[in-house]
């Protein structure tokens, strides 16, 4: 019997056998396989195939960023936002991580019957003022409500559409030996705010969402004229799996200094505690940034002056190989691989 | 974080370094008995920057890995009865039974539920008084006093539909059995940090008396670790074996009476199977007959079918310091953080894990 479950195969998604788990919808190496897999061979097309956050587009001369994201957090309201303020976030960045600037949304409501409607209002004004903040209106919509428990609270579907600027080639395979790495400010927030807000834990920590609209930011620095060669909104999964997939594609070794990793020390007390890791901890206002190291100087000025960009850092660069490993240079000397995570992040045992 | 900042100094790391390389004693082999410790050699490279001077070894410290294969399939078959809520520490999750793991079982309909705190499932039980809320108790001392306080909080306030899965573990035991095997050579103990905040320093003493091993209690960060083999190079040189405490801003010889009380409230000592040492004298928890209406062994008719070990895991040697992980056949190839055949590979804390996910080198990954 052993025998049979724990053979070797190439065509599994998990151990013991083929059925959907959490962890493949956890941004980590379950979730990447699936998508490859599945989604990316089963779709198979050209813009597919190059998995960026957005897929771009040839319309009529122009090039178009074409997103769409799911919302589903667990609580719906948490310190520093909500699924409503997420929704908006999220779509903006992803298409923001494409060097585009939102031109319209879209916005789908799944509804739990018994959903109290107060706080569907709060969701939606939440929504609406994220969106106005970037300068997007959401421009249709869909609603349907489910039976009682075939869905948790509320979920959000959105799409969102952009216009990439004409001398913006940004891919995740772009990233070339003698890049610098870039990003906006701390680590793992997001993930430690919901983590510590879900019930049963309280561990006394100040720890809001960074969720925030990144399209002013990475405007700055298109127009700054940095030559940007990748970026990603490091969300599930956080800067870990990120960078991983950007090592991967472009066939390079990332390595980050420990001792410029900006995290708060609150987040970190909640990661230890916790047991994890902030580099696998989700972030929904943060930005990695990629580009040649002469230009870093140029970047970082337009980032600080960028709303959400004020404690932009250099935290890494990009060396010749061995491609597709992400290594972190510790504070006391030796270096140590960055994976990325498997599925959930799972708290420890004491 | 200051204290934390403190013991991961480099200046400090690189002074202890050179101090370690200064003594006089010949290549020690070292044995870290606590899975925080392994996690912390392995993120910060600690074998590495010392290992002319020692070879540190991942002893059976990690509570997951060292769980019996039997008793993770039965808290799997238990966590499947109708009506059952299955709490666990997260890291549990992931890691095969015989014939399946908790997160499958998950998603295969299971009321399987991860929770922070033992306090969480009784909190659990208590909001589903119709519900059956069973706790998988797996960890060392350092757990056992919450899991204590859950039984006697849920008592106290009448929640009956709580119970314990109690495969707790004991140290002191496991280094006995560890002293004894013929298969292992060791010149001294990294001793866990957090259980000896609750035992204290003097349950090592025997080891350090009548085996001639010396031991050395240790923080978990890399001036915590370095320290410890600094004053276990220190001992060996000089031909000592004591107990010595690294982790004085914890640990004191009495350690925490008032935790071990609870403990001995609810539980008494018997032999218990663990994973890579099997049946160790003395070495686990179970009820005592005051709390025997809350023990899930009792409670549930479960009876899973034989346990299988996997063929070709060689997890029961790498918690004895008797191979390391890359020794293991599988290690990095069919063995992966990623589709785990032993239980080493799945916890944040497993010897195998914290080696692939830190120190992989080319030809493993």
């Amino acid at each position: 019997m052993s025998e049979d479950l724990h053979a070797p195969s190439g065509d599994i998604y998990a151990p013991f056998g083929d059925i959907i788990l959490l962890s493949h919808g956890a941004g980590g190496q379950l979730m990447a396989e699936l998508i490859d897999r599945l989604f990316v061979a089963g779709f198979d097309n050209p813009v597919l195939r190059r998995r960026e956050d957005s897929g771009v587009i040839e319309i009529a001369g122009s090039r178009l960023a074409l997103t769409t994201d799911s919302f589903v957090v667990t609580p719906v309201v948490f310190p520093g936002g909500d699924i409503g303020k997420l929704a908006a976030c999220g779509t903006v960045n992803d298409l923001a991580a494409a060097g585009a600037q939102p031109a319209a949304m879209a916005a789908s409501f799944i509804l739990e019957e018994g959903l109290e409607q107060a706080l569907l209002r709060r969701v939606v004004e939440s929504l609406r003022a994220a969106a106005d903040e970037a300068g997007v209106a959401v421009v249709t919509g869909d609603t349907k409500v489910v039976p009682k428990g075939a869905a948790d609270t509320l979920f959000i579907t959105t799409a969102g559409v952009g216009l990439v600027p004409p001398n913006v080639e940004i891919s995740a395979s772009a990233a070339r030996p003698g890049d610098a790495v870039l990003i906006n400010g701390g680590i793992g927030e997001h993930g430690a705010a919901i983590m510590c807000a879900r019930e049963g834990i309280d561990l006394q920590l100040d720890i809001g969402s960074d969720c925030a609209p990144l399209n002013r930011l990475v405007g700055a620095l298109v127009e700054a004229g940095c030559d940007l060669h990748c970026m990603r909104d490091p969300t599930r999964g956080g800067v870990s799996a990120a960078l991983n997939e950007i090592a991967e594609q472009s066939g390079v070794c990332i390595e980050l200094d420990e001792e410029s990793l900006p995290v708060a020390p609150a987040v970190q007390t909640a990661c230890e505690l916790l047991g994890l890791d902030p580099l696998q901890v989700a972030n929904e206002g943060k930005m990695l940034v990629i580009l040649p190291q002469q230009r870093a100087e140029r970047a970082l000025a337009a980032m600080r002056g960028a709303p959400y960009g004020a404690a932009s850092t250099v935290i890494g660069r990009v060396l010749d190989g061995p491609a597709g490993r992400v290594q972190l240079r510790t504070a006391i000397g030796p270096t140590r691989i960055i994976d990325r995570p498997v599925g959930e992040p799972m708290p420890r045992i004491c | 974080m200051k204290y934390v900042d403190e013991f991961r100094d480099p200046r400090a790391v690189a002074e202890l370094v050179e101090a370690i390389r200064r003594i006089n004693a010949p290549r020690a082999r070292l044995m870290e008995v606590c899975g925080t410790h392994t996690m912390s050699i392995a993120r910060y490279g600690l074998r590495e920057l010392i290992e002319k001077q020692a070879d540190l070894i991942a002893g059976p410290g990690c509570p997951v890995c060292v769980t019996a294969q039997g008793d993770i399939d039965w808290f799997l078959e238990a966590a499947r009865l109708p009506g059952v809520i299955a709490t666990t520490f997260g890291d549990m999750m992931r890691v095969p039974g015989s014939f399946s793991s908790l997160e499958r079982a998950r998603a295969q309909g299971a009321g399987v539920r991860v929770v922070y705190s033992p306090a969480d499932a009784v909190e659990l039980a208590r909001r589903h008084p119709d519900r059956q809320v069973v706790f998988f108790g797996v960890g060392f001392e350092t757990t056992a006093p919450a899991v204590a306080m859950s039984v006697l909080e849920a008592r106290g306030e009448g929640v009956t539909n709580y119970s314990v899965f109690s495969a707790h573990k004991l140290i002191p035991p496991a280094l006995k059995a560890l002293v004894a095997a013929p298969d292992l050579a060791v010149d001294g103990f990294i001793c866990p940090g957090h259980v000896s905040v609750i035992i204290g320093s003097r349950p090592y003493e025997f080891v350090a008396r009548e085996h001639g091993v010396p031991c050395v209690i240790a923080g978990f960060e890399p001036v915590d670790v370095l320290q410890s083999v600094r004053m276990l190079l220190a001992q060996v040189a000089a031909g000592r074996s004591e107990v010595e405490i690294e982790y004085g801003r914890a640990v004191t010889p009495e350690g925490n009476p008032r935790a071990r009380a609870i403990v001995g409230e609810v539980f008494e000592v018997v032999d218990a199977r663990w994973r890579g040492l099997g049946d160790v004298p003395d070495s686990g928890l179970a009820f005592n007959a005051a709390h025997a209406d809350m023990d899930a062994r009792r409670r549930f008719d479960v009876e899973p079918p034989p346990a299988v070990e996997p063929a070709g895991c060689r997890c029961g040697e790498v918690l004895r310091g008797v191979i390391q992980p890359e020794e293991c056949g599988l290690f990095g190839r069919r063995c992966t953080p990623r589709e785990p055949v032993g239980a080493c590979m799945v916890s944040s804390e497993g010897a195998c894990a914290a080696r692939y996910r830190y120190r992989r080198t080319e030809s493993a990954k």
